[in-house]
């Protein structure tokens, strides 16, 4: 088989690349991915990963993980490892036994240790299952007026105090929603 | 503001000003987030595309950061206006293949750039001139913020923002600079450094062309990891290593004016002869012969360039830019000859 970039040489490295959803099949001589190395190494990188940790599963790899599909949006984890790429965010939740060796591979961490975004608690809570406590409003004792809230809404963002802001807008919600039953 | 003003402004990152600009010729801060509870862009209906475009411009527009920025859809705009913001760094290649419901927030400047339903549903950048990423993270995280106010932002507290693409998860941060080496590449030490950078954990490539044929000695450095590390901690990782790399530069110029001053002498005087006398040039003799000018500004050689004209002439002798200054569609051997006007006129040649 000739390279496909040059059809001069004998292709030896042979590539799968995914751009946008499309998986190409590539065969180039050494010289020619070499030349193309850093290029390809961001789009090939997972897909090696991925293959790799699919081989290391297979003994204990249960037809069970595979099956697993992502309730929000449908995706299976072949699917996944096809692609590289996850379909929603609810898949990390889905895909997390798979995810945290890869993860792992990638970064060499597990562990979030960036930023939150304002009005998130700062810490990860003590047990992963229970869910995060919403975000206090502002307005605990105070009348609740909607257009109140909004001014103050404002305001916040207005002086920068996003913490705040984002309680202020999940009251505001919290209230528009009440006000409005199901439609 | 249109996009049509943007061609008569220069770019806040090719100011040519700022720490160590001579070397770092801009500094670029990239955050990946998604809208909870709506798919991941390539995989989003085109109702939920719509809906990622419609809340991001409301949040745009309340946002007083980007006060006085433009919004343009890309759908809106034609190829060659595609190319152009492609060429001023302020979409990416895939911002401009499919743009039905793609759009990119402008800011006064074109400092901060935000692309809407990229890979990620926003890509925001804070793009400028030398060596700041602590100031462009500064800005990016206020933005940041802002915006999370009204646009609730997929996270979890173990795995950070979550992203469709996993080497992204955790901070979606990607810090990267603009380095201009030609001392490290004509003295034959640019593939020692970049090994040595890459075992490191940063990612390099040339800014035009690959690897170490890298036009006009232009390399981009940026952090791979993005999980485990805080935003100010890769920063200053990135920026440790930068210093290094700015290091061996100064001594390979240091170097070659002491070793090799003829030598060094000719090729920036040759290259601006080219420049200032030739009819017909292409691109890649153009980003080239520039370098090598750029090089001869910096040092004292040429005096009488500033760095911030030779920067924007990396830009605006690019196919797109030529033919927006001159309102049509150039052919190739058209733009070459265009481009060798501009660049006389600019340099003040024959
Ligand atoms: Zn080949
Ligand atoms: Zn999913």
């Amino acid at each position: 088989m000739l390279c496909d970039e040059c059809s001069k040489h004998k292709a030896t490295v042979h590539l799968t690349e995914i751009i946008n959803d499309q998986v190409t099949k590539l065969n180039l001589c050494e010289s020619c991915a070499k030349k193309r190395g850093t290029q390809m190494e961001q789009h090939f990188g997972i897909a090696d990963l991925l293959q790799g940790l699919a081989d290391q599963d297979k003994p204990k790899a249960s037809t069970a993980v595979q099956k697993v599909k992502c309730a929000a949006c449908g995706m299976t984890f072949d699917e996944f490892k096809k692609i590289g790429r996850l379909r929603c965010a609810r898949c990390y939740e889905t895909f997390k036994t798979s995810l945290v060796p890869l993860l792992k591979r990638i970064h060499s961490a597990n562990e979030h240790a960036g930023k939150t975004p304002p009005g998130q608690p700062e810490k990860p809570p003590a047990a992963p299952t229970a869910p995060p406590p919403p975000p206090r409003p502002a307005t605990k004792s105070a009348p609740v007026n909607l257009d109140e809230l909004k001014v103050r809404l404002k305001k916040a963002v207005d002086q920068e105090r996003y913490e705040e802001a984002v309680a202020l807008r999940d009251e505001i919600r919290r209230l528009e929603s009440r006000k409005k039953p199901a439609a | 503001m249109s996009i049509r003003n943007l061609l008569g402004q220069t770019s806040e990152w090719l100011r040519g000003t700022g720490p160590n600009a001579d070397i770092v010729m801009s500094s670029r801060i990239r955050l990946a987030r998604n809208l909870d509870a709506l798919a991941f862009s390539h995989w989003a209906s085109k109702r939920q595309e719509r809906e990622v475009l419609t809340r991001s411009e409301a949040a745009f527009a309340a946002s007083k950061i980007l006060k006085g920025s433009i919004l343009i859809h890309m759908n809106d705009i034609s190829d060659l206006d595609k190319q152009f913001l492609l060429e001023r760094h302020l979409v990416s290649r895939e911002q401009i293949v499919r743009p039905e419901f793609k759009a990119v927030a402008i800011s006064d400047r074109e400092m901060i750039s935000i692309m809407v339903n990229e890979e990620d549903h926003l890509r925001s950048q804070v793009m400028q001139s030398g060596f700041a990423l602590q100031e462009g993270w500064r800005i990016a995280n206020q933005l940041d913020n802002e915006l999370s106010v009204t646009l609730p932002f997929a996270f979890d507290p173990h795995w950070g923002y979550l992203t469709a693409c996993p080497t992204n998860t955790g901070t979606g941060m990607r810090a990267s600079v603009m380095l201009h080496l030609p001392a490290l590449v004509m003295t034959k030490q640019v593939n020692r450094v970049i090994q040595a950078i890459t075992k490191l954990g940063m990612v390099v490539r040339g800014l035009y062309g690959e690897g170490t044929d890298a036009e006009g000695n232009l390399f981009q450095v940026s952090n791979q990891i993005t999980l485990g590390q805080s935003e100010p901690e890769t920063i200053d990782h990135i920026e440790r290593i930068i210093r290094q790399i700015i290091g061996h530069e100064e001594n390979a110029r240091k170097q070659l004016i002491k070793q090799n001053r003829e030598l060094l002498y000719d090729k920036i005087w040759r290259a601006l002869g080219v420049l200032k006398n030739a009819y017909i040039i292409t691109s890649k003799e153009t980003i080239h012969h520039l370098s090598m000018v750029r090089l001869g500004a910096d040092l004292g050689v040429l005096p009488e360039f500033g760095r911030k004209d030779v920067n924007e002439l990396f830009i605006l002798t690019q196919p797109a830019h030529l033919q927006r200054m001159d309102g049509k569609l150039l052919s190739q051997s058209e733009r070459d000859i265009k481009r060798a006007l501009l660049i006389r006129q600019k340099l003040g040649g024959n």
